[in-house]
């Protein structure tokens, strides 16, 4: 298939001051292509990207169209050659419907900019008609499930005549029925001669969407081929640089009369967890496991008291616990690393060492409330060196840290002081390969010493090569409890979404 | 985990910290200030340097200053406190009802006193965060309230009239000086006891500030505040306390007008909320919150009352003094935002 080359990227070079982001990349779409774009978190992926959305100049190189060097200054100048992106974070506008956010900048004007409401149904229709997708056009898009928004972006994209269409980590927060949705829309831009550039981390989904990929690290290109040329295992060892043989650590072996750190009686919170009952012994790393919406994320949210469960008890190392705010949680040996690190688990605007110390500032507290500064430095640095930080320094505010790097500074900020239960939700969301082993090997090390770990995945490889035991939830209560043993896809999937008294 | 990697490799890498960031930060401002200030001794003929209209400077802006530190620790948590003038005048009224009415003298009545004023603004204070921390309104409506009751109260109490002291305790703080010795050095009678007032309150809030666990749990609230209410700080007692101290802040810049004037007077404060909130900004803290500090806030009202001075100085008429200072702050924001621009 030697369709024309839509989109070419050539030695494209950026540095920021202390690092070179870009080191001559060339990136090449064609029509009619999903090119993936892989490697790990900092290796340069999304500063390519911005340099193509125009959010960022390129320091050297040159960007093609259709085979003419064009300048891309500016988002403006972006579409005007034909490239769109989808961002994880939606550009949707919540308060409007979806006619009005397909449309928007593009509003069919009637008589002296009067909106002529009937052409924009009328575009917003046929839009979505030809991505084969079925959406109520008066819906307001922040009423709508992701997945759909994510729809309303495509459509967005293809209204302004997007040739070469930018997604980034488009699968992180769908369910698998709403990926293989997705891919059946993808297939159609495809067909439609649209080129995609698809940036993720989930590399196993790769082969049943990509054409071609290219790799990068550290800020150069790697490697690169067809699938065929370039099986998951050949992908990863390019992208760390490194064999990953063994990708999930061993579990230590689970004491079966260790103490019970964790024990959840008929829990109940807001409208999501509905009378739910688990244990979790110490030295022990318990999955949960269960579809988007289940009330995973609720479950530990009230376990942590970020949210205040209605009812039910909790107990802690045999105490109950009667936790009014994080704080006592806290108090009571628990760590919440939450799944959303931006909006909840760093102050991006502060220091890695501030961030770091943030729920433990009485332990650094000198007299009339002084913060022991120097106490804090030392802490933080052996943090750091513990688990390989990449940041120059510990003064760097979180804010210019890579993604991996963030969730890495989240976990730093619990290990200050050794938790005895450890809430993960969705560790690994939007981390490359690298940095989630090395989150794989701290949650067993914290097995090992005696915490006792409970972990919400969305990823169901990773809930089975990490759990000793996997919870599965559904509506809100345990639909069921599988060993390690036991636990293979098809149950855990069955449990997830059978009906009740089902599997 | 891993083997110990060189934590001071790590350290000695150069980084924009944030310590670093707020060094220029003053270096464009202060920039600013000097290029003005070489200016306007040239339009003045020399009066501005004159050691006698430099204490005039540094008197005027007391009450700005005061005000302006306790507003930088509402503006940081990503707050606003638009009561403070209308709380100077309402402490004025009480504190000088309340010295004209005790039977103390001296320093006992001035202590006893401040106390008054202090507990009206910490009260005032605590009911403008009562709704922000219990029903999350916002506080540009709560403290929009209390500007208005506020004012309200002091008229009532007062009978719209000034109320003039009785004792001469305050005369000290009013007209005084100290540190006579340094005051020689520089050609003048004394430092005015009003501009240690105001030193006092900077440097403690100052401190307070940047290296206490409370500045700290101030500046995380400010920067987001989901993430410090999961890391166990207890965020509506801290929201509360900013507005406290800036309630306590106004009572204290009360005390000094009230000193300074003889009397406590309802028509005392208005408008001073956009000067101090205009300190506070031009001073480099960000209304979305998060960042600032209080010497930044120090230079913010110095630049404002050094133009003040320099215009009257210059005899140029009031209604341009407006026009002009209204330029400058714009000038200085933009400035700013320009430095960070070029900075990222």
């Amino acid at each position: 298939m030697a369709q024309a080359v839509l989109l070419e990227m050539r030695g494209i070079s950026k540095t920021f001051p202390g690092v070179r982001a870009l080191d001559g990349v060339s990136l090449e779409v064609r029509a009619g292509e999903v090119h993936a774009l892989v490697g790990e978190n900092g290796a340069g992926k999304s500063t390519l990207m911005k340099i193509l959305a125009g959010a960022q100049p390129a320091d050297s190189g040159e960007i093609l169209v259709d085979g003419a060097a064009v300048k891309i200054g500016g988002p403006r100048d972006a579409e005007r050659c034909g490239i769109a992106m989808i961002y994880q974070e939606f550009n949707v506008v919540p308060a409007l419907d979806v006619t009005a956010n397909v449309v928007l900048g593009r509003e069919p004007a009637a008589f002296a900019g009067w909106l002529d409401a009937g052409a924009a149904r009328a575009a917003a229709r046929s839009t979505l008609e030809q991505l084969g997708i079925d959406l109520p056009l008066g819906a307001l898009v922040g009423r709508l499930a992701v997945a759909q928004q994510q729809m309303v972006e495509i459509a967005k994209a293809l209204l302004r005549k997007a040739r070469v269409l930018v997604m980034d980590e488009p699968t992180a927060a769908l369910t698998d029925r709403e990926i293989d949705r997705l891919f059946e829309t993808i297939k159609t831009l495809r067909a439609r001669g649209v080129g995609i550039v698809y940036i993720s981390h989930r590399l196993e989904e790769l082969p049943r969407i990509a054409d071609r990929i290219t790799v990068l690290r550290d800020g150069r290109v790697v490697g690169g081929g067809t699938l065929a040329e370039l099986p998951q295992h050949a992908m990863i060892r390019l992208m760390v640089g490194r064999e990953i043989d063994q990708y999930y650590p061993p579990l230590p072996t689970l004491d079966a009369h260790a103490p019970v750190v964790l024990s959840v009686r008929d829990l109940r919170s807001g409208s999501a967890v509905r009378g739910l009952s688990f244990e979790a012994r110490a030295g022990e790393i318990l999955g949960m496991a269960g579809l988007v919406g289940a009330g995973r994320t609720e479950t530990v949210r009230a376990v942590a008291a970020a949210d205040i469960p209605s009812g039910g008890e909790i107990f802690v190392e045999g105490k109950r616990l009667r936790a009014r705010g994080p704080h006592d949680a806290i108090a009571a040996g628990i760590a919440f690393v939450t799944e959303d690190r931006k909006g909840q688990g760093l102050v991006l605007g502060m220091s890695v060492r501030e961030n770091v110390t943030l729920p433990h500032l009485e332990l650094f507290r000198r007299a009339l409330g002084f913060v022991d500064r120097a106490r804090e430095k030392t802490v933080t640095l052996d943090l750091v060196a513990e688990l390989r930080i990449r940041t120059p320094s510990v003064e760097q505010r979180a804010r210019n840290l890579s993604g991996g790097t963030q969730q890495k500074v989240v976990l730093a900020k619990w290990l200050t002081r050794r938790a005895r239960l450890f809430l993960f939700d969705e560790p690994t969301r939007g981390i490359d390969v690298g940095a989630k082993a090395e989150i794989y090997e701290l949650m067993v090390e914290l097995a090992k010493q005696g915490a006792a770990v409970v972990m919400v995945s969305s990823e169901l490889p990773e809930v089975l090569g990490m759990s000793h035991r996997v919870l599965v939830v559904r509506d809100g209560t345990i639909a069921g409890v599988l060993t390690r043993e036991e636990a293979t896809r098809e149950r855990v999937m069955a449990l997830a979404t059978a009906a009740r008294g089902a599997a | 985990m891993g083997a110990m990697t060189g934590g001071k490799a790590i350290e000695e890498r150069a980084a924009v910290t944030p310590a670093r960031a707020m060094w220029w930060r003053y270096a464009v401002v202060g920039g600013v200030l000097i290029v003005f200030l070489a200016l306007v001794t040239t339009f003045t003929h020399g009066a501005f340097l004159d050691p006698g209209n430099l204490v005039n400077v540094l008197r005027q802006i007391t009450y700005n200053a005061v005000l302006a530190a306790g507003q930088t620790f509402v503006i940081v948590t990503a707050g606003i406190d638009l009561s403070v003038g209308s709380l100077v005048s309402l402490c004025g009224v009480v504190m000088a009802m309340a010295a004209n009415a005790l039977p103390f003298h001296g320093i006992v009545l001035v202590g006893v006193v401040l106390l008054i004023g202090a507990a009206v603004g910490a009260i005032a204070g605590y009911i403008n965060a009562l709704p922000v921390v219990r029903l999350g309104l916002p506080p540009f409506i709560t403290t929009l309230a209390m500007m208005l009751m506020a004012r309200g109260l002091a008229y009532k109490l007062s009978h719209g009239r000034p109320i003039a002291l009785n004792s001469d305790a305050f005369n000290t703080i009013g007209i005084g000086f100290t540190l006579r010795g340094l005051g020689h050095l520089l050609q003048m009678p004394g430092i005015p006891v009003a501009v240690l007032w105001m030193a006092v309150v900077l440097i403690v809030s100052g401190i307070v500030l940047a290296r206490t666990r409370f500045g700290r749990y101030v500046y995380a609230i400010g920067g987001n505040p989901e993430a410090a209410r999961l890391a166990g700080i207890p965020t509506r007692g801290v929201v509360t306390a900013v507005y406290v101290i800036s309630g306590i802040c106004a009572a204290i810049a009360s005390l000094l007008l009230m000193a300074r004037f003889q009397s406590g007077s309802p028509q005392t404060g208005y408008g001073f909320e956009l000067t101090v909130i205009a300190a506070v900004v031009v001073g480099g803290t960000s209304l979305f919150g998060g960042s600032g500090t209080i010497a930044g806030t120090f230079i913010g009202a110095l630049l404002i009352g050094v133009l003040n001075n320099v215009m009257n100085l210059a005899n140029v008429e009031s209604y341009t003094q407006d026009i002009a200072l209204g330029a400058v702050i714009l000038l200085a924001l933009i400035l700013d935002q320009l430095r960070k621009r070029i900075w990222q």
